[in-house]
């Protein structure tokens, strides 16, 4: 016999993620990461502010600057930040849509969702390119 | 019983009329962010590697340093409104979340003036 619905015994009703029994979806694992990206930015904020302090102390402070970011893991933490960059600027024009009331059906929110992703690895890949390009 | 007026009661439990100014500043913040961050990554990324007088003289046009300006004072503006968010929804001991708030506000805004003096000392 089916439980009776109560606070301490929700019977069939839906819960609030179980993280450890928790069945992933694309949609769910978009939005946590879009607050991961943006802390993860929050933190590069204050590097990128640290750099500009750097090349406004002189040739000196920038020299170390670079010689950390062109470090194996400066570079590591810069790609990282590209890629949180790009992550929260495509995600975030996603969620700009949402907010004029567009894309909700379930398909169209999986399909921006994909895009979103190629996007992001596609705009890292370039300014990568560009950047050892050059 | 109390002696309390239905007045004294209810004041202060009422909307402080500004709930939607957070969520919104977020998004205003959140447009300017599209084309400003996207200007940054390829100027950065096409000078990555460069001496110290090639950036210097970038940020020294008075063009880009007001985009510069910009840039960082919204960014860390929009910073500072999600990370509030962030520690409202995760941070449940009080007293830790009032420090939390204050910091971060606190942090934004000397990095901000750190910014700005910056890219100033750089472009003046």
């Amino acid at each position: 016999m089916r439980p009776t619905a109560s606070p301490s015994n929700p019977g069939n009703r839906p819960l609030s993620p179980h993280l450890q029994v928790y069945r992933y979806q694309l949609t769910s694992v978009l939005s946590i990461t879009h607050r991961m990206s943006g802390v993860i930015l929050s933190l590069g904020a204050i590097v990128w502010v640290l750099w500009l302090a750097a090349v406004a102390s002189g040739p000196d402070s920038y020299a170390v600057a670079q010689r950390w970011c062109g470090s194996f893991v400066g570079q590591i933490a810069l790609f990282g930040w590209t890629l949180a960059l790009f992550y929260h600027l495509c995600n975030g024009v996603r969620h700009l849509a949402w907010d004029l009331g567009y894309g909700f059906a379930i398909p169209t929110v999986y399909r921006s969702g994909w895009a979103v992703i190629v996007a992001a690895v596609l705009l890292t890949a370039i300014v990568w390119i560009v950047g050892y390009g050059t | 019983m109390s002696l309390r007026t239905p007045l004294a009661r209810a004041r202060g439990l009422g909307s402080a009329k500004e709930g939607v100014s957070h969520w919104w500043w977020q998004r205003v913040t959140a447009v300017a962010l599209v084309p400003l961050t996207l200007w940054l990554a390829v100027a950065v990324a096409s000078m990555a590697g460069s001496g110290h007088a090639v950036v210097v003289a970038w940020i020294g046009s008075p063009i880009v340093a007001t985009g510069l300006i910009m840039l960082s004072v919204t960014l860390l503006y929009h910073a500072a409104l999600g990370m509030q968010v962030v520690v409202e929804d995760y941070v449940h001991h009080e007293g830790v979340k009032l420090g939390m708030l204050v910091t971060f506000k606190l942090a934004a805004v000397v990095l901000a003036i750190m910014a700005v003096l910056s890219i100033l000392r750089i472009a003046l």
